[in-house]
């Protein structure tokens, strides 16, 4: 892997956001992974997401373990700052950063060895601390950077490239994310952006623990028939309950809605979601009900997709905290150190 | 009857832990502080909650000899199961205190040995009816009754109570009541004992405090925001005092915290987040021990390689694996010097009383920033869980926090050039942004993988060398950060020396007043952090043969002297203490004693 500039260069009409940023300006360097890579459409639809948002790049921190997925932080939001750290340990890296800067979006990236496997302790914890991040795991069921072992996402009866049958049950972040607080839970697939791109954007607005399980064949190692995370697998196996729309705080919020088939969710920040209900019986504020659901169709074997829980009232950790509302990380000298004369007090109690 | 022994003994107490006799015993010891008599405490307790047997022993010490002297003058023998080693461990000519209510054989006594019954279980039988009230104060009942015995004022351990029990008179009434029959039983009774306290002035201003609560204040006048730790032995109490420190001095008027805490899952997660933390600006640490340690390598390693800001109070305890939990070692050295793969390594503080704590627990984190990279602070179970009597703490109001090279804003606005890892003032120290700072300057991407002085990957062989090269370079600069040692020269010129850190001061000390008296004169140096400057190299230079004197197996601080000093190992002279027991100025006074001997000898030969 070497370092590319991308060509500094572009279409002289690209459309600008209201602060100025064409989509390129939420763009990284060049990405290494293979080529028809789905992780590489998830970074696009995080880019996209960003643009849409109008978020100001330098005010995300992105964060990520190691492993492919890990590895796309540097293909979006250059200037953005962000941490590849250690292997299954962005959770709690992500935690301290998160507790020293209040202000910044937190976007955490992960895959499923990472975050399934050596990760899941970390993963669990920073869920059930309420965490205000997004935490996308980009799961192909396979370890990739180490060519094609199973990871803790495969399915039971699932099959590897080279022909073993998988004979460990499977384990659904999804669920255990609802099981653990997250307030915000949603899955997705690498191949729909339409779905994909209001997820990230209502996920990146949320207060709270947000997840987002996102399907993303490996083109390399888990995309032949047998596997259950294949392009032609999800494809034909994804039962999306609904369809979201996002419309930002600062935009009129009178927009028309078809009625009937529509639920407005209103988050912390004034931003308001329109989901598309596909499932009529679907409801996605009700945490027991999204886990039901969610077993009783993978019994059939079908993948639900879309938005399946919300929190629109989440906390946070600071809140449980209750740090001040200046970041932790701007509290000066005066702020923290109690002086001498609160020493001496000390100093006499110890006598 | 012999002479009186006056300010200058040890006594004892065995108690079954989980009796609430911790708290009786430390009003004992602090009565005879209130006294104006210098004492040393020392706990010695099982990993365990109830049930098991502790120890808690008091050092009367007029001389101010505040390490563990060894020996017993007087056992306070309250366990039953301890009993025949609690015997044996007493001085001839010493003193044996017991509940007496049941008769014992008088093959469970010793001729050379004084032995003072009170019959404390009838006594609380008698005037208590409920069971944990006969139990709570019958601890009591044996302080008033060994205050009487040694001459302790009363009045001094009334006050105590008062002010431990301020506001809630019924509690302190009762207490007073308990006393006093100790008190009476013993005037009525009994002689005083021949070890006496007597009101001196050699306690002055003082303070009596745990190196744990110590370090935690010293963590939030450093200006620490940031806690992530994992309960483990001897550590916990320091992330714990850390909270009480936050909650009363770092509340603001509307009573929201300018600090967060938060007990991670594991050690793991503890580093993680301090590292976390510390690459996004604020200041962050943890607290553990060498299990936790041994568990954070991976991410100590990231923190050197990364250069972010970390700082790790190690309290060490008794190694290897869980090893003995809850005793004192210095063992740690090794492993957190070198911590984690590859090359790296860390600059530790070595501080010997909880006054050094304060000091090097607010030092480390100006270290930390300083040098963007993990600072441990070693403490130990001694100095840690023990309250020691040391130096009131002091803050220089003026004192800023150095917050070390961080690019701001406004500098990236003026077109300053920044590379993350590039050198730019010769001492290997880079500058680095905070997350967020400028909307399209100073951003960069942070690995553990190799990369260019531009934070940009690269797997060339003469970059990756040029970046370790500069983290030598880095190393150096942390020589003249570190506190320098301490230097002790003996009174005569000698071509002996000894070098020692940490809990073995006192006894150290101690030691060394014993080794002049046969006429045996040594330099001494006390290290206070690693890497070592220039001044402790030159101090083996300047002696023939200089001791090393540690509490663990291996001569830890020995072989790091080799290692970084290139010292030829046989001017290295191992005196190694690691049964678990705080190190006694006898052990090393006999020690060192010995091996000069032996020397003399070998010479003569």
């Amino acid at each position: 892997m070497t370092y590319i500039l991308k060509p500094q260069l572009h279409h002289p009409k690209l459309a600008e956001n209201s602060l100025g940023f064409t989509r390129r300006d939420y763009e990284g360097s060049v990405s290494t992974l293979c080529a028809g890579c789905g992780h590489d459409s998830i970074s696009s639809a995080i880019i996209q997401a960003a643009f849409e948002l109008e978020l100001p790049p330098h005010r995300i921190a992105k964060l990520s373990g190691i492993g492919c997925s890990s590895k796309t932080p540097d293909y979006f939001m250059g200037a953005s700052h962000g941490f590849n750290t250690v292997h299954g340990r962005m959770p709690s890296v992500l935690t301290g950063a998160n507790l020293a800067n209040k202000d910044l979006i937190y976007l955490g990236v992960s895959g499923d060895g990472d975050s399934a496997s050596i990760g899941l302790g970390q993963f669990a914890h920073a869920v059930r601390r309420g965490v205000n991040m997004l935490y996308i795991v980009e799961n192909n069921g396979v370890y990739g950077l180490t060519k094609g072992q199973f990871s803790a996402t495969s399915d039971k009866g699932s099959k590897s490239k080279k022909g073993v049958v998988n004979h460990d049950a499977g384990i659904d972040l999804v669920g255990m994310a609802l099981q653990l607080g997250a307030t915000y839970v949603g899955r997705s697939f690498s191949g729909d952006k339409e779905q994909l791109v209001p997820l990230i954007k209502a996920g990146l607005m949320h207060k709270g623990a947000a997840f987002i399980d996102c399907i993303s064949p490996c083109v390399q190692f888990n995309n032949h028939a047998g596997s259950t995370k294949s392009f032609d697998y999800v494809r034909e196996h994804n039962e999306a309950v609904n369809r979201m729309d996002v419309i930002p705080h600062r935009d009129a919020i009178d927009v028309k809605y078809p009625a009937g088939t529509t639920v407005k969710v209103a988050q912390h920040d004034g931003s308001v979601l329109s989901l598309h209900k596909l499932a009529e019986l679907y409801n996605p504020n009700n945490r027991a009900q999204a886990l039901g659901y969610l077993q009783a169709r993978q019994a059939r074997g079908q993948v639900v997709t879309g938005l399946l829980y919300i929190d629109p009232d989440a906390g946070d950790l600071h809140d449980a905290l209750e740090t001040v509302d200046t970041p932790l990380n701007e509290l000066s000298g005066a702020d923290l150190t109690p002086g001498s004369k609160a020493l001496e007090a000390i100093n006499a109690g110890l006598r | 009857m012999p002479k009186p022994v006056v300010n200058d003994f040890v006594v004892k107490f065995a108690n079954v832990n989980g009796s609430g006799s911790a708290s009786a015993n430390g009003m004992f010891a602090k009565s005879i502080l209130r006294m104006g008599v210098p004492v040393a405490a020392r706990n010695i307790f099982p990993s365990n909650i109830q049930g098991l047997p502790t120890w808690f022993e008091v050092r009367v010490t007029e001389a101010g000899h505040l390490g563990r002297r060894g020996g017993v003058d007087l056992m306070v023998a309250m366990n039953p199961q301890t009993w025949d080693r609690d015997l044996a461990e007493i001085e001839p000519g010493g003193y044996l205190f017991y509940d007496s209510t049941k008769p014992l054989p008088p093959g469970k006594f010793r001729d050379d040995v004084t032995t003072i019954g009170v019959p404390l279980t009838a006594m609380c039988n008698d005037r208590y009816e409920l069971p944990r009230e006969r139990q709570l104060f019958k601890n009591i009942v044996y302080v008033g009754a060994l205050a009487a015995l040694l001459g302790i004022d009363p009045k001094v351990i009334e006050q105590l109570l008062a002010e431990q029990f301020a506001g809630r008179q019924k509690l302190i009434d009762a207490n007073v009541e308990a006393l006093h029959l100790g008190v009476d039983y013993v005037k009525a009774d009994l002689e005083p004992l021949r070890l006496q306290v007597k009101k001196a002035d050699k306690v002055g201003d003082r303070i009596f405090v745990e190196g744990n609560s110590a370090a935690a204040l010293g963590a939030v006048y450093g200006g620490a925001t940031v806690c992530a730790w994992y309960p483990i032995t001897p550590s916990t109490s320091l992330a714990e005092a850390f909270t009480g420190y936050c909650e009363d001095l770092r509340t603001d008027a509307d009573g929201k915290a300018k600090y967060a805490i938060v007990q991670a899952e594991d050690e793991i997660a503890s580093i993680g987040i301090v590292v976390g933390a510390g690459w996004n600006g604020a200041r962050a640490f943890t607290a553990t021990s060498g299990p936790g340690v041994s568990l954070m390598t991976e991410f100590i390693g990231l923190s050197y390689f990364a250069e972010i800001p970390a700082v790790i109070f190690d309290v060490q305890r008794g190694g290897p694996s869980t090893g003995m939990p809850t005793r004192t070692q210095q063992a740690d050295l090794i492993g957190a010097a070198y911590a984690s793969h590859g090359d790296t390594k860390h600059p530790m503080l070595l501080p010997a009383d909880p006054g050094e704590c304060f000091e090097m627990g607010a030092l480390a984190f100006d270290l930390s920033d300083r040098l963007q990279t993990t600072i441990f602070v070693m403490l130990d179970l001694d100095i840690g869980m023990n309250e020691w009597l040391t130096a009131p703490f002091k803050w220089d109001d003026k004192r800023q926090l150095d917050r070390g090279k961080v690019m701001t804003h406004d500098m990236l606005e003026a077109g300053a050039d920044f590379g993350r890892y590039k050198d730019v003032d010769g001492d290997g120290i880079p500058f680095r942004t905070y997350p967020g700072v400028h909307p399209s300057k100073g951003s960069y991407f942070t690995r553990g993988t190799s990369r260019n002085p531009y934070a940009r990957y690269s797997e060339e062989g003469a970059v990756y060398v040029d970046n370790m090269e500069r983290l030598l370079r880095k190393f150096e600069t942390a020589k003249a950060l570190i506190p320098a040692p301490i230097t002790k020269p003996a009174k005569r010129k000698t071509k002996d020396g000894v070098i020692y850190f940490g809990s073995s001061t006192p006894s150290m000390l101690e030691a060394l007043e014993h080794l002049e008296g046969q006429g045996r004169h040594l330099d001494a140096m006390r290290v206070r952090g690693f890497p070592f400057c220039d001044e402790v190299y030159d101090f083996v230079a300047a002696h023939e043969r200089v001791f090393v004197v540690e509490q663990n197996r291996d001569g830890q601080l020995r072989t790091l002297l080799m290692n970084e000093g290139e010292i030829d190992p046989g001017k290295l002279v191992a005196v190694l203490h690691y049964d678990g027991t705080p190190i006694t100025a006898r052990f090393i006074a006999g020690k060192i004693g010995q091996l000069m001997t032996l020397g003399q000898i070998e010479a003569a030969e």
